[in-house]
């Protein structure tokens, strides 16, 4: 019997030894405990007495051999993972796969994050037509019959009193004519200008923001400014104001921010200047105000006014306007977030 | 504006440099656009005095001179000239071994080197060489060397001499000040900004008695002509124009004609007031009238162009016939000539708009009607006729008579303005100590008085700009420095809610939505062609023709509103495809523009689309359709699909979109026969969908449903079905036949091998959901009863049968 045994044992562990696979050794494991049922079924042509001493014997091998089974199946599921690891190793240097989005318009980013700079200020996004009538896009706006502004040189004309609006300034006396101040309204839209050459498109994208409230100032209109420049470019960027004129503001900025580029050192972007001109704001003209039914004794306001392309081409280092309107797959790519 | 900085300083005592006055300009509002050296060109050019003459040995016209050049240049030159003036001990320009004159437009550039043998250390200088004429100085235009005075000291550079040590400012003046569009106005602003005191020029004059018979004005148009100011100036005499005056005109690019149009020209470059000189021995019955023009009447100006008039061109006409066309040009009958005895000067304002509308209605402008367009101010029409009969008194012209006329519908009092320092710096934000308010509007001109808390001013009489206390505030900030403006952040206002509406929302969904299955944004102009109706294949009576046009377009190709967004999509995606990109797809959301009744100003209907390209690649009409679909899916829309045709796609290829029964937009492939015109050699794919008719049903709002107790199972069939059986049939009957059918998809089409003719193998992929009230999963046999009850539907109703 205890032959049996040892020879079982010899057998079983020199296997073990062999066996590299979690199956091959589930099957070895089979196999001993079949040999070892064939063992304990002799047990009965024992002597009583010896009995319970050989029970012993096979339950103290039985539970050695399981013990380094278990040993074992450590091993070999080590082994089995090294195995996996090396037949499972890729070249890491092939090109990656991934399923192709478009991209928006880098008018649209733009649009975007100007709205999201704005609305988080408590602005409200506000798009009126892009047809005007004369009276909302010129006369509204303090822009007198005879200011050069309403030649027909700059203005597309649909009929005497229609035209394609010059300015989402038209915006604004909708919004201040149907709302009553607080107001704080963002206009984005298409614009239209009788230009058309290297640098100017008869379409473009403006942004206009109108703020009507009691004791606002021109500190209020830099203070905003300054956070849209950070937020827009860099946390270093400047913002000067210059006098300028619009005939719905008074007084009227041109506002210059510090050159992204160069940081304000000068470069050929900003053409040495340091200072790149991106808008135009100022505080709103009482005469604008009055005809809105706007008390402009009680309620003070700014409005600032940006080209949504400008901004884009100054963001992204896009230097040709007219690409912004081609459409071509392989510049739109490029806007892919 | 172009001001010259030597003009500049006959009103100002400058005592800073071109560049450091340029900035000083910029922060006060007035950019120089540009700083222009005036002797740019001219270079290493110094005054030298000829020593000697002696023959060239070989030569017949040019001689060896000995130049002095003073002691840093060379006292003994020798340079050859071929120049026959030449004499010893004239002062001439000499350029030196490398320098640089000028060749008409071109830079010349003058080194040493051998004539015929003979050495030249440099060129002696005409005039031209130079680049200036007799304005600038006397003798300039003479063939051969310019002969300098002989008090110019020798080695002195050349551009000091001639004047072309001037730099000029071209300065980009704003719309609202019209009185900086002249030299005095600049000068003004000069003046205030560096703190200097303004010498104004001499207005003085004599008026003698004349006997001459009056000329009486009359003013029938008071609206197009505010204020007409005419003096009599007799006994025109031939004088001569002074260097001094010759050399501001050349400055300005004007030449010197005779001293009273001189005078004229002088004065609109700097007083900024058009001036006009009629023969008053040409004006008929004595009688100048400021009127309408009739319609057809005509007038020849002094260029000798013809006009044929409206009533809305303004005319100043004698007692017969117009002498001019107002603030614009000159008639030629009563034009100045040589033998001009007597002049009537005018001085006047006319309404900008009425001088731009005729100047660009006839086609005619002059340096007059310019400077009319940006306004010119009734104060200024008295100043600038002083300012011109003190110049002819100055230059002993004529003789300034007691006949002044001066029709006058605008009130002259000085204008007076009561505000307060508290208001002008609670607009401004900071605070402007008073004092130094009222030292900027003093040296403005505003004359400011404060009385306890109110500020009172009179606006000068050039300052039409001006009409209400931010004006003053703008004065007051320009001049203070914008650099004092501290940023604060809405202070005092209401806090106030913002964002998009959720209409401005779904849009960038949408946008989303496409983005993320391949497409690009694409922005195109508003407007097209009217070839895109023909190239779209539009019949006559078409809806879509019907577009707002442009009145005064760019050109034919940007001439109308879109109606549709297609044929832009479809021209990017020609312009793609040229370009080599061989596979892509866009979309664009854009308005169109519906015309009501456009001529009598009603505003067009705008409404919202969208329309989506795909190109090339292995793309067919289900990849648009499947676009489609997602969208619908994204706003919970029920769109179905009916085979319609557009003139522009195949017409087996396209369908429209129906929405709650409305057709809301069509997809399908770009008829070949277009593809064929444009060359294509790719499949293009278009779809439009008009988002304002569907807005109201689009609902991107998320709602969750429980999730049922048991997972969903699936089953595929394989059915043979009658070839003429659309997919839409058979999966109607799908979904209907069982309760438990959430999803019925098409995986496969086959046609040949075992299937028989006229018949197609379809495999759908059906999903089986228990839903809420299902109480255990369900087992294969409950799913055969279910197929068994599809199956014997689809055979009943369309015949069709388990493959």
């Amino acid at each position: 019997m205890k032959e049996k045994i040892e020879a079982l044992r010899l057998e079983t562990e020199t296997a073990m030894a062999q066996t590299e696979t979690g199956r091959g050794l589930y099957e070895l494991k089979v196999k001993f405990q079949t040999a070892l049922k064939g063992i304990m079924s002799g047990m009965k042509d024992l002597v009583k007495e010896d009995r319970p001493a050989f029970g012993k014997i096979v339950n103290e091998f039985k539970q050695s051999i399981e013990e380094k089974f278990e040993a074992r199946a450590l091993v070999v599921r080590e082994m089995e993972m090294q195995k996996k690891y090396a037949s499972e190793r890729v070249d890491i240097t092939m090109p990656g796969k991934s399923y192709k989005a478009g991209a928006l318009h880098p008018i649209t980013l733009v649009k975007n994050e100007l709205i999201d700079i704005f609305s988080g200020m408590g602005f409200k996004v506000f798009e009126g037509p892009e047809i005007e009538t004369d009276y909302y896009n010129f006369t509204a706006l303090n822009t007198p019959k005879d200011h050069p502004a309403r030649d027909m040189q700059d203005t597309f004309y649909l009929a005497e009193n229609l035209l394609l609006r010059t300015q989402t300034s038209a915006g604004q006396i909708r919004v201040m004519e149907k709302d009553t101040p607080p107001i704080k309204i963002l206009s984005p839209g298409r614009v239209f200008r009788s230009d058309d050459d290297a640098t100017h498109s008869p379409m473009f994208h403006q942004m206009e923001g109108l703020v009507v409230d009691k004791g606002i100032t021109l500190c209020d209109l830099q203070g905003m400014l300054a956070e849209f420049a950070r937020k827009m470019f860099t946390s270093s960027t400047k913002v000067r104001l210059r006098p300028s004129y619009f005939p719905f503001t008074e007084p009227s900025v041109e506002v210059d921010l510090s050159c992204s580029e160069c940081g304000g050192k000068g470069c050929r972007l900003c053409k040495g200047t340091g200072w790149i001109e991106v808008l135009g704001a100022g505080m709103v003209n009482r005469h604008v105000l009055e005809n809105c039914g706007v008390d402009p004794d009680v309620y003070t306001g700014f409005a600032f006014g940006m080209g949504i392309e400008r901004i884009a081409m100054l963001k992204y280092g896009i230097n040709n306007i007219k690409t912004l309107f081609e459409n071509d797959t392989r510049f739109l790519e490029q806007f892919e977030d | 504006m172009k001001a010259p900085f030597s003009w500049l300083k006959d009103y100002v005592d400058i005592d800073i440099t071109a560049q450091e006055l340029a900035e000083k300009l910029f922060s006060c509002g007035f950019e120089v656009e540009e700083l222009s050296y005036l002797g740019e060109k001219i270079n290493r050019v110094v005054v030298g005095e000829v020593k000697s003459v002696t023959p060239h040995p070989d030569s017949d016209h040019m001689q060896i001179c000995i130049v002095d050049c003073g002691e840093e240049y060379g006292r003994d030159l020798q340079i050859v000239t071929g120049a026959s003036n030449v004499y010893v001990g004239m002062k001439t320009p000499c350029a030196l071994d490398g320098s640089q004159v000028v060749d008409g437009e071109e830079i010349k550039k003058i080194k040493k080197g051998k004539l015929r043998g003979v050495e030249s250390l440099g060129m002696l200088c005409s005039g031209e060489e130079l680049g200036i004429n007799d304005d600038y100085y006397a003798g300039a235009e003479v063939n051969g060397l310019l002969d300098l005075a002989k008090d110019a000291p020798v080695g002195e550079d050349i551009r000091k001499i001639v004047g072309l040590d001037d730099w000029i400012f071209d300065i980009s003046i704003t719309a609202n000040r019209p009185d900086c569009q002249c030299i005095l106005g600049v000068a003004r602003e000069v003046a205030a900004v560096l703190k200097k005191p303004f010498k104004a020029p001499d207005y003085s004059f004599t008026a003698q008695k004349t006997n001459a018979q009056p000329i009486e004005v009359e003013v029938a148009a008071p609206e197009l002509c505010p204020r007409y100011v005419g003096h009599y100036v007799e006994n025109i005499k031939e004088a001569q124009t002074p260097a001094w005056m010759r050399k501001r005109l050349a400055l300005s690019g004007i030449r010197s004609i005779s001293p009273v149009v001189d005078i004229t020209n002088f004065v609109l470059l700097e007083m900024g007031q058009p001036m006009h000189a009629f023969d008053a021995d040409e004006i008929g019955e004595r009688k100048i009238i400021v009127r309408r023009a009739k319609k057809g009447e005509k007038i020849i100006t002094l260029d000798e162009k013809e006009f044929t008039l409206s009533c809305d061109n303004l005319v100043i006409c004698d007692g017969n016939k117009p002498v001019a066309l107002a603030g614009i040009m000159g008639g030629l009958n009563s034009e100045i000539k040589p033998t001009t005895k007597n002049v009537f000067f005018e001085s006047a304002k006319f309404a900008r708009d009425n001088v731009r509308k005729t100047s660009r209605a006839l086609g005619q402008s002059s340096d007059s009607s310019s400077r009319f367009e940006k306004g010119v101010d009734a104060y200024t029409n008295e100043r600038g006729m002083a300012r011109a009969l003190h110049l002819i008194e100055e230059l002993g012209c004529g003789t300034v008579t007691d006949m002044r006329r001066d029709v006058c519908a605008v009130d002259l009092t000085p204008r007076k303005m009561t505000t307060s320092v508290a208001k002008i710096n609670a607009l401004l934000g900071i605070r402007v100590p008073e004092s130094e308010i009222v030292a900027i509007l003093t040296r403005l001109n505003f004359k400011p008085e404060i009385d306890g808390d109110s500020l009172t001013v009179e606006i000068p009489g050039y300052r039409d700009d001006i009409d209400g206390y931010p004006d003053l505030a703008e004065e007051v900030i320009r001049m203070y420095g914008y650099e004092h403006i501290t940023p604060t952040f809405l202070e005092k206002a209401s806090v106030t809610g913002g964002g998009l509406t959720d209409e401005q929302k779904r849009e960038l969904h949408l946008k989303n939505v496409l983005r993320v299955q391949g497409f690009s944004e694409a922005y195109n102009y508003s407007f097209y062609s009217p070839k895109d109706f023909e190239l779209m294949k539009l019949s006559a009576n078409d809806a879509k023709r019907n577009a707002v046009k442009i009145l005064n377009p760019i050109s034919e190709e940007l001439s109308i509103m879109r109606t549709f967004l297609a044929p832009s999509m479809l021209q990017n995606a020609v312009r793609n495809i040229r370009r080599g990109n061989d596979e892509g797809r866009l979309f664009e959301v854009a308005n169109v523009y519906l015309p009501k009744n456009t001529q009598a100003g009603e505003q067009p209907e705008e409404r919202k689309r969208v329309v989506l390209g795909i190109w090339g690649g292995k793309n067919d009409f289900f990849d648009m359709k499947g676009a489609i679909e997602r969208i619908a899916e994204a706003f919970h829309l029920d769109f179905s699909f009916e085979r319609a045709e557009q003139t522009y796609l195949h017409p087996g290829v396209s369908a429209k979109i129906i929405c709650d029964k409305n057709s809301v937009g069509e997809l399908g492939e770009l008829d070949p026969a277009i593809a064929l015109s444009l060359g294509l050699d790719k499949k293009v794919y278009l779809a439009e969908l008009d988002l304002t008719a569907i807005e109201k049903q689009m609902d991107d709002r998320i709602r969750y449903k429980n999730l049922p107790k048991f997972p969903a199972t699936q089953r595929d069939l394989a059915l043979l079905a009658d070839e003429k059986l659309t997919c839409a049939e058979i999966e109607e009957v799908l979904l209907h036949s069982c309760k438990y059918v959430t999803k019925a998809t098409l995986f496969d089409v086959y046609r040949g091998g075992q299937v028989p003719e006229g018949k197609k193998s379809m495999a759908f992929t059906l999903t089986f959901t228990p839903d809420q009230n299902v109480e255990k999963a369900f087992t294969p046999e409950t799913l055969d009863g279910f197929v068994k009850k599809i199956l014997g539907n689809l055979k009943f109703k369309l015949g069709v049968e388990l493959r």
